[in-house]
């Protein structure tokens, strides 16, 4: 039972809330710092998104892994309040050390209180425990590793940032499918056989290698990594470094010519 | 459905003005359901499939474009891999959950932002045309369907957002335009017309827009044999496009029994007798312009008389005269703290009308030139839920938004609700709120861009206060991107449409104005003007009110005195449309390049212009 559900990428609130009272999974929350203090998921501990990034290295990452308490064995759950995007980030971190018990809680904090479940503002006392290190370069794009790809015609880029960045600059040979796409209002990601259409209709599957980009830090993008493996595709890299580090590299772009798209924007 | 939830229990305004506190929840309604399910699921998988297809090279370009066009999805401007979909809104009709759906799906397809157009259409561009399926799965959840919103078909059938609270009308049109849409959606006779084919139901002449479409309907009533008996004024063969023709009315009154007959003979002739060769020339206006008005008027009443001696009983209009239900969204507030802002008078003044029903508002939304944030759709369908009491919304004539049966106690909490949202832009009912088509923001067909020139107007004249002044409230501003009218410049009081000039080998992008159109009970088609480039099209249309506020009469409005100039009676100075044309000319011409680069640019536009077109498929 356990293995078969470490094999998904969600976890239901229910679910989530049983394991809690069993305290089977470790549940992390990667709001900001006073976000978490004001309330959180009962038990949860705090990882901030910009705690981690401000070194993500893999001793780094390692050492934040083994002060929550984290070992090879430990079920780990993530949530965030922002489309599961945040969330999705520090899963992957997660995944990519090695770690492969970690799932997204298939809703958002917002979610979770709006049906009523339970929260509280306590902080758990963690014992720290010892990960090992297994690095994962299957699931990591680099930007030389891109342009590699680039040639190839098994490799299929998806640019996950909204269209009409798109439209005014992508990466040569990327479709777009912006974060929205693969959740629905209630839940972070769409059910399977949605997700598999959505794919399908855009000529993703077979056997195609796919990577995922966004604009900066790879959450959206990290949420597509999910929304691919949620409908099976087991062959997804995250383009961590994303677009921010394309365009510094200034590496060559492509643009939607001859429309003043932007004017059509209410924003 | 979504439940009405309420939780929103201080709301402040954006300039911390007006504090008003909602001190207990509102009742819990649920969302009505709409009248009519327009949406068929099975259609969103025919289409899917038909894009693989297409793409694997199985249909030609031809019959797929017929296909698409037929479900809905536009082209895109210099490019095949990108689709709008305009969605129909029959009768102009939305509800909150149609609002919220739309706002997800922008955000998942479309560019987060949707569109309303001039015909009560909700546009979402930039779409993969791969999504489209997508969305129509996703519209069929609320009931909403783009098929037949593009191509030769039956187009979407509108009625005006006043229908049902017009102080004016004679009776309500909203169930004979709805019955009008159902019958015509998917039915054989429609599917493969000479040409598009439009129906407009309004409230009143003063509402207008009846005689520049194929078919236009006002309610009327008559006594009959001491008994008051319900029918319409009916106008045909009206039109904006490159070339334009004002509706000539069928007969004195055309009884309700008559309405759909006479409809079927309409589309029946049309689709008989309608050019399929010459496509710059195959509406009806041309038909019924090339036969001559009395023939046609002839043809119609034979034709009519046939198919009421043929047609099956079972062939009828569905009409649900079913009163609406009305029931005020219950708020309790704190008094005490409600302070409001300045900006309140002037919203009240230009974005309100008080309706037939005593008590009773309709709130129009200022929006710039159709444009709707997913959040801002999010919020107005709470504010639907929240504040009025028919629970749902009108799209309008001018791409905008009406909120009908406002309590007027409600109306200081629903502006600082709007203000929170950035709704509560005043204008909506003055000629601060300028109609511009989609231009090159999407379209193939446009040469310049109407829709940030239009939204440029908007901002210059509410940044002027001019929608406060009365002497311009009745008068339209209207641009085209081109000279194909979706932006319906021949019918403005001062009308543009986009096209390129040139100095030497400099190209600018320019604007062909004409004045004195109107789309009231005396519909008139703008009168040729002058060329103005776009870079002067402000400058030019602020001289023009500074020259009818020197010249008018006491109780001219804009409107009346440029319909006097344009009938050659304007006064001794100016005295017809050349004279201002005088006056103006030394406005539009052109510096040279190296004096004013600025001038070679289009609105929105950083690089150097040129024209540039596609294929056109005929947006509206």
């Amino acid at each position: 039972m356990c293995c078969l559900r470490s094999e998904n990428v969600t976890l239901d609130a229910d679910s989530l809330r049983s394991e809690i009272s069993d305290r089977s999974l470790l549940v992390i929350d990667v709001r900001k710092e006073e976000e978490y203090k004001t309330d959180h998921i009962p038990g949860s501990v705090n990882l901030p998104l910009a705690s981690l990034l401000a070194d993500d290295s893999p001793q780094h990452v390692l050492s934040i892994v083994n002060s929550m308490g984290i070992d090879d064995e430990t079920r780990v759950a993530v949530y965030d309040d922002r489309s599961g995007a945040i969330a999705s980030r520090v899963a992957w971190t997660l995944e990519y050390l090695g770690h492969s018990k970690v799932m997204l809680l298939d809703i958002t904090y917002a979610n979770w209180k709006s049906l009523g479940f339970d929260t509280d503002s306590n902080t758990p006392q963690v014992q720290p425990k010892t990960h090992s290190m297994n690095l994962q370069p299957d699931i990591l794009a680099t930007y030389d590793y891109l342009e590699g790809a680039q040639a190839r015609d098994d490799v299929v880029l998806i640019d996950n940032r909204e269209r009409l960045n798109f439209l005014e600059q992508h990466i040569p040979g990327a479709i777009n499918l912006p974060y929205h796409a693969f959740g629905t209002r209630d839940h972070i990601l769409r059910p399977k056989d949605e997700m598999m259409r959505l794919f399908g209709n855009r000529g993703i599957g077979g056997d195609s290698e796919i990577i995922t980009y966004c604009g900066s830090v790879g959450t959206l993008s990290g949420l597509a990594y999910y929304a691919l493996k949620s409908a099976g595709f087991d062959n997804a890299r995250l383009y961590v470094r994303s677009f921010i580090e394309w365009k510094r590299l200034q590496k060559p772009t492509m643009t939607q010519e001859d429309a003043n798209y932007w004017d059509l924007s209410a924003e | 459905m979504a439940q009405r939830e309420h939780n929103q229990k201080f709301i402040t305004a954006a300039n911390g003005c007006s504090v008003l506190k909602e001190l207990h929840p509102r009742q819990i309604i649920p969302d009505s359901k709409p009248a009519i399910e327009w949406s068929r699921m099975e259609e969103a998988d025919n289409f899917a499939k038909t894009v693989k297809l297409f793409r694997q090279g199985w249909y030609d370009a031809d019959s797929f474009r017929r296909f698409r066009l037929q479900h809905g999805a536009y082209g895109t401007r210099m490019t095949g891999d990108y689709a709008m979909v305009r969605i129909k809104i029959p009768a102009g009709e939305i509800y909150p959950q149609q609002l919220e759906k739309i706002s997800s799906i922008s955000e998942q397809y479309s560019i987060g932002s949707a569109h309303l157009s001039t015909r009560e259409n909700v546009q979402l561009h930039w779409v993969v045309l791969e999504d489209v399926s997508e969305i129509f799965r996703e519209l069929a959840q609320v009931g909403l369907t783009s098929r037949e919103a593009c191509g030769n078909t039956v187009r979407n059938v509108m009625c005006s957002p006043l229908s049902g609270v017009c102080p004016e009308e004679a009776f309500d049109a909203t169930p004979y335009s709805l019955a009008t849409a159902r019958f015509f959606l998917r039915n054989p006779m429609a599917q493969n017309l000479p040409r598009k084919f439009k129906f407009n139901f309004t409230c009143c002449e003063k509402h207008g827009m009846v005689r520049m479409v194929d078919v236009g309907l006002i309610p009327a009533v008559r006594q009959n044999d001491g008994q008051i008996q319900k029918g319409f004024k009916v106008f045909l063969g009206g039109g904006l496009g490159n070339k334009s023709y004002v509706g000539h009315q069928l007969e004195d009154f055309t009884p309700e029994e008559d309405l759909l007959h006479t409809s079927i003979a309409v589309v029946r002739l049309f689709d008989r007798l309608g050019d399929r060769k010459n496509l710059a020339r195959n509406r009806m206006r041309y038909l019924v312009n090339d036969m001559g008005w009395e023939k046609f008027q002839n043809l119609v009443l034979k034709e009519r008389a046939i198919v009421r001696a043929t047609q099956s009983v079972v062939t009828r209009l569905h009409v649900d005269d079913t009163p609406a239900v009305i029931r005020r969204p219950i708020a309790v507030y704190d008094e005490s703290s409600n302070q409001i802002s300045d900006g309140y008078a002037r919203w009240l003044k230009t974005n309100t009308l008080p309706q037939r029903q005593a008590e009773y508002s309709s709130v129009f939304i200022t929006l710039e030139a159709g444009d709707i944030t997913a959040r801002q759709l999010d919020a107005m369908a709470q504010m639907i839920r929240d504040y009025s009491a028919e629970g749902k919304a009108r799209c309008g004539f001018v791409q905008n938004l009406a909120l009908r049966y406002v309590h007027n106690d409600d109306l200081p909490m629903l502006y600082s609700r709007l203000l929170n949202t950035g709704l509560a832009k005043s204008g909506a009912l003055t000629m601060a709120a300028p109609i511009g088509c989609s231009g090159t923001t999407s379209c193939n067909l446009a040469l310049t861009n109407s829709h940030r020139l239009a939204k440029e107007i908007q901002r210059k004249f509410l940044e002027l206060h001019l929608d406060l002044d009365d002497d311009l409230r009745d008068s339209s501003i209207k641009i085209s991107g081109c000279p194909n009218s979706c932006g319906q410049h021949g019918i403005a009081t001062i009308g543009f449409f986009g096209g390129g000039a040139r100095v030497g080998r400099d190209m600018y992008p320019n604007y062909q104005m004409s004045l004195g159109g109107r789309s009231d009970g005396d519909t008139m088609l703008g009168m040729t003007c002058m060329r103005v480039p776009a870079k002067r099209v402000i400058p030019v249309i602020l001289k023009i009110i500074d020259l009818f506020k020197e010249h008018k009469k006491p109780d001219d409005s804009l409107k009346s005195w440029i319909h006097r100039v344009a009938n050659n009676s304007g006064g001794t100075e100016i005295n017809s449309i050349k004279d201002i044309q005088k006056v103006l000319a030394p406005m539009v011409v052109p510096p040279r390049k190296e004096d004013d680069p600025d001038f070679y640019l289009d609105h929105g536009s950083d690089v150097s212009y040129h024209t540039k077109t596609g294929k056109g498929e005929c947006a509206a």
